[in-house]
């Protein structure tokens, strides 16, 4: 991974060669939150030796916005005429999930969260009530976002009207996993997960330290905090739940690497699975605790140890 | 005639968002679906658009469609007879 040092308010995902992932057929008509989506996706399977899994979980606060601006600009500059078929085809947020499966021949449960800057999270709670009904299954789960051309613009002013604004650039990113409740060859143990829609910033370090306390762990178990800090009024909170934990803890902002987009604390899980690393190599972590909000709003923790 | 193959390849290309092509790559009795360009039903319907659009020719029988969507010499060809902008 390569960290550039970025200036502009946004940023865009630096793209793989999709021909070798993609039929160039299909990805034609595949606007950059499906493209990313469908290789992040295949990855994940080929690294877990899978070829169909029993569910594709996908979550995305804004779906697909390339194609969505594109058929609403077009209906507007045409008084509502001559709209283009394929960018409402492709403008649904599902569109990435169904690639997925349709690349895969997969007409297994197919399910897309649409749940703002918690999509992510309300897809890997899906996968786990899935996998307590079916503990045998293996599903891929992921999050995606893209800038698109124009929303992105009102976002931003939105979020540079704050005091303080977010240092962070708006970005885009996707991120898939195979989950399973066999350990197995399992890379990582996703332990626990809390999301709440809002909270105090007194009441969110003792939140955190409940989630702990339920998985027998303590503040002194973590070895890392990956943390969505941005630079904005919100990082009260940041900071209310850092100051819980030792001062030795280490500490990662991971929106410095991967930018502001709603989904993009998966980022953070997929950080957090390259720190504790390969389940048989050495790795002096043995639990990272994730915490994300936007806005003092959608909080969400996730703990994650080595297997 | 020639300016109008030209104009549709192009058409054809930004439309359909066929990465892979120049308008050059494209023959004029090249088949537009199946085993020439490889285009496919959510590519007709693009066609439609763009022919209402650009040329105030609207489709409404599919067969009709099928026989205009040949080639781009046909599709000329019919523009020619038939676009009222």
């Amino acid at each position: 991974m390569e960290a550039l040092n970025i200036t502009a308010s946004t940023v865009a995902a630096k793209h793989p060669a999709y021909r070798n992932y993609i039929p160039p057929a299909a990805a034609r008509r595949m606007a950059p939150a499906v493209k990313m989506g469908v290789v992040a996706a295949n990855v994940a399977l080929e690294k877990a030796q899978i070829t169909q899994p029993d569910a594709i979980l996908t979550g995305s606060g804004l779906g697909c916005m390339q194609d969505t601006e594109k058929f609403l600009n077009a209906l507007l500059e045409n008084n509502e005429q001559f709209v283009p078929p394929t960018a409402f085809i492709q403008s649904t947020h599902n569109t990435v999930g169904a690639q997925i499966a349709l690349g895969l021949g997969c007409k297994a449960y197919n399910n897309t969260y649409v749940h703002g800057s918690l999509s992510f999270e309300s897809a890997l709670l899906d996968a786990s009530l899935l996998l307590e009904d079916k503990p045998d299954a293996k599903i891929v789960v992921g999050g995606v976002d893209e800038l698109g051309t124009e929303f992105v613009n009102y976002v931003k002013m939105l979020a540079e009207k704050e005091t303080p604004a977010s240092k962070i650039p708006m970005s885009e990113g996707a991120s898939f996993f195979v989950v399973s409740s066999e350990m197995g060859n399992a890379q990582v143990l996703l332990r626990d997960m809390n999301t709440c829609r809002e909270i105090s910033v007194a009441e969110i370090s003792n939140r955190v330290g409940s989630l702990l306390k339920e998985n027998g762990l303590s503040e002194e178990d973590i070895d890392t905090l990956i943390l969505g800090t941005t630079g904005a009024e919100s990082d009260v909170y940041y900071k209310a739940v850092s100051d819980a934990f030792p001062k030795q803890t280490t500490q990662i902002h991971f929106k410095k690497y991967a930018g502001q987009y709603n989904t993009s604390i998966g980022f953070a899980v997929w950080f957090a699975v390259q720190l504790l690393g390969e389940k048989n190599t050495v790795s002096d972590r043995k639990n990272i605790l994730i915490y994300n909000q936007e806005d003092g709003r959608n909080h969400s923790v996730i703990i994650v140890s080595r297997c | 005639m020639s300016s109008l193959q030209q104009e549709l390849k192009e058409s054809i290309i930004e439309a359909l968002n066929l990465e892979e092509f120049t308008a050059a790559d494209i023959d004029n009795d090249d088949a537009l679906f199946g085993d020439g360009l490889g285009l496919d039903s959510i590519d007709a319907l693009e066609l439609i658009v763009l022919l209402d659009k650009d040329y105030g020719i609207k489709l409404t029988d599919p067969e009709e469609s099928k026989a205009i969507f040949q080639s781009v010499n046909v599709l000329a060809a019919y523009i020619e007879a038939n676009r009222t902008k």
